[in-house]
């Protein structure tokens, strides 16, 4: 029992906290307040006026579709290739003790570990040696692998708490191993798998060093901001741009929360 | 008797029956070996990875072992250490320094602005404030990479809220002290290192909550209390009791924050000056100069920093708190 509830914090503390969590979310609302601005060619604040026009100009913009509805394919497609082969590998190293099972944790966590830059090169120089010409699936390629992470954790964590005698409790009533899976093994990890999937498609969403190097001339979202972000051309688009993408990732961050929110904090412990 | 009661209930049989068949003659095979479904389970994640990931990475490797021929720009497939020689060039050694010295410097003020709201969340937030403060760690987090950064160029640019926000509060002299300063300043804060380096304080610190976070939660508030009891001042026991017990946490969150700045290019190239960092470099030796090699040896400058740096952590025993 700790001795230390309902004492309240130094005043110091208090306010380092506050203002530590400001400098956090201020910036992100800013862009809400720049997507109705009326002023075009500077980011000039405070803004000169309000306006809903670029919400409409944005909406009729085919460069922007395109980029977003490539952005959700690769981010589906990853996601379910992460999604099988984070499962399985989570499920082989909670499950069983074997050697190199260290090695099989490594190898998951290393493509997020290291910068992505050499993710990137690595991959656009191995295209490269063996003449892959970019494509959609090279960016897949890139996606899939830095997504495993992602539900691995998230599917490891949930293993963990999985008692193994429910498995053994099934086995011994008679069903085979994959009946034990459909309906014993499934059920239990399956928020987990939902949360680590939501969280994977926002990573894979979101991604731009890597997408960079594997993309060729395709643009996914983040390509097409980083773009506006070198050579400006419609600055109110971009900001309208910018605050859909804060809203389309924070739903299922949120919604990954509320599925893993008892006992496993695993969720983006490592993006 | 809650058993009997039950029991009229239950239409189904209690044991299934065993499925016949290629199904059940597979899941017979797998319970009688077990290592046969090991290995069929780890098979697709391994090869996905070690083909796609860690093949990638030592064509990379390979490349950096490749010479440029400097007049007709191309690559010589000849073993060679003249590329890693090339690091050792003054412009070259100059972006190493400046990568690491940044890193450094964004690694202790991420740890300085972490420390009190993690401590906070540990010790004193409880109930719904615990949640919030989770949520208001992760949602930063996990917000868009280039959304926040092209937060900042909204906030740093000389017509935004920063300058907007100084000239209301008269300080609009300090923020021009600070800009003709060699090195840190500039023009406006949106092409300097100071700019570069707040984004990069910004963009990385959720990264360094987490860990220094799940650190604090282990140590038990009688601690700090017993330290107080035994007449230490709040700052002796912040430095003998709260932060060695921290340090595994900071150092935990210091990996992502050290080897992140090490990496990145496009915080630099959006919010900064013309002087390259390594991610920088490595960029622009791949694509306009198309010196492939130059730029593999590049990224082998942070893997081994970072070989290092986990090597020194792991002794430490940082990889407890992640």
């Amino acid at each position: 029992m700790r001795s230390d509830r309902g004492q309240s914090a130094p005043l110091g503390l208090k306010i380092a906290a506050a203002c530590g969590l400001l400098f956090l979310h201020l910036p992100i609302l800013l862009i809400f307040v720049y997507a109705f601005t009326t002023e075009e060619k500077s980011f000039v604040w405070p803004p000169p006026g309000l306006t809903t026009q670029w919400f409409a100009v944005t909406w009729n913009r085919p460069d922007v579709w395109e980029a977003l509805s490539l952005s959700i394919r690769v981010a589906a497609i990853s996601t379910a290739i992460a999604l099988v082969l984070g499962t399985l590998c989570a499920a082989a190293v909670s499950q069983t003790r074997f050697f190199g099972r260290e090695t099989i944790s490594l190898l998951v966590i290393l493509p997020i570990a290291l910068p992505g830059i050499i993710t990137g090169i690595a991959l656009r120089s191995a295209f490269a040696l063996a003449d892959i010409p970019f494509s959609f699936w090279t960016i897949v390629l890139g996606h899939a692998t830095f997504c495993v992470v992602v539900v691995y954790n998230n599917a490891v964590a949930r293993f963990r708490r999985t008692s193994g005698s429910m498995i053994e409790a099934s086995m011994d009533l008679g069903a085979d191993g994959f009946q034990t899976f459909r309906h014993i093994v499934l059920p239990n990890i399956a928020t987990a798998l939902l949360a680590g999937g939501m969280l994977a498609f926002a990573l894979s969403f979101d991604e731009v060093i890597v997408t960079t190097f594997t993309a060729g001339q395709q643009q996914t979202v983040p390509i097409w901001m980083l773009e506006e972000l070198i050579r400006p051309r419609q600055r109110p688009v971009t900001n309208v741009v910018a605050m859909v993408v804060v809203l389309v990732t924070l739903l299922p961050i949120l919604f990954a929360y509320y599925l893993t929110r008892d006992g496993d904090q695993i969720a983006g412990s490592g993006k | 008797m809650s058993l009997d009661a039950a029991m009229p209930r239950a239409t189904a049989p209690a044991i299934l029956p065993g499925s016949g068949g290629l199904r059940g003659a597979l899941s017979d095979l797998f319970w009688r070996r077990p290592k046969l479904l090991l290995f069929l389970m780890l098979l697709p994640p391994v090869l996905w990875l070690g083909i796609v990931y860690i093949g990638s990475l030592f064509a990379l490797l390979a490349q950096s072992f490749f010479s440029i021929d400097e007049f007709s720009g191309l690559i010589n497939r000849e073993f060679t250490l003249k590329t890693y020689g090339d690091l050792f060039q003054a412009a070259n050694l100059d972006i190493i320094m400046r990568t690491v010295t940044m890193a450094a410097l964004v690694t202790l003020a991420s740890a300085i602005v972490a420390f009190p709201i993690a401590y906070y969340a540990a010790r004193y937030a409880r109930g719904r404030w615990k949640a919030l403060f989770y949520l208001g760690v992760m949602l930063p987090l996990w917000s868009s990479y280039l959304v926040k950064i092209y937060a900042w160029k909204l906030i740093l640019a000389k017509e935004g809220i920063l300058t907007w926000l100084l000239a209301k509060l008269n300080l609009l002299w300090l923020l021009d002290a600070w800009l003709s300063l060699p090195i840190v300043g500039g023009n406006s804060l949106s092409v300097s290192f100071t700019g570069t380096f707040i984004v990069f304080v910004y963009v990385w610190l959720p990264f360094m909550i987490l860990p220094v976070q799940a650190a604090l939660e282990r140590v038990p508030g009688n601690l700090v209390e017993a330290s107080s009891d035994l007449g230490a001042s709040p700052g002796q026991t912040f430095r003998n009791v709260l932060f060695p017990l921290a340090l595994p946490g900071i150092v935990a969150g210091s990996i992502f924050t050290f080897s992140l700045t090490l990496g990145d290019y496009i915080i630099p190239q959006i919010i900064g000056t013309s002087r390259l960092f390594i991610g920088q470099a490595v960029y622009s030796q791949q694509g306009t100069a198309g010196n492939i090699p130059l730029a593999a040896a590049f990224t082998v400058v942070p893997i081994v920093i970072m070989g290092f740096y986990l090597w020194g952590a792991k002794r430490m025993g940082a990889f407890d708190a992640l």
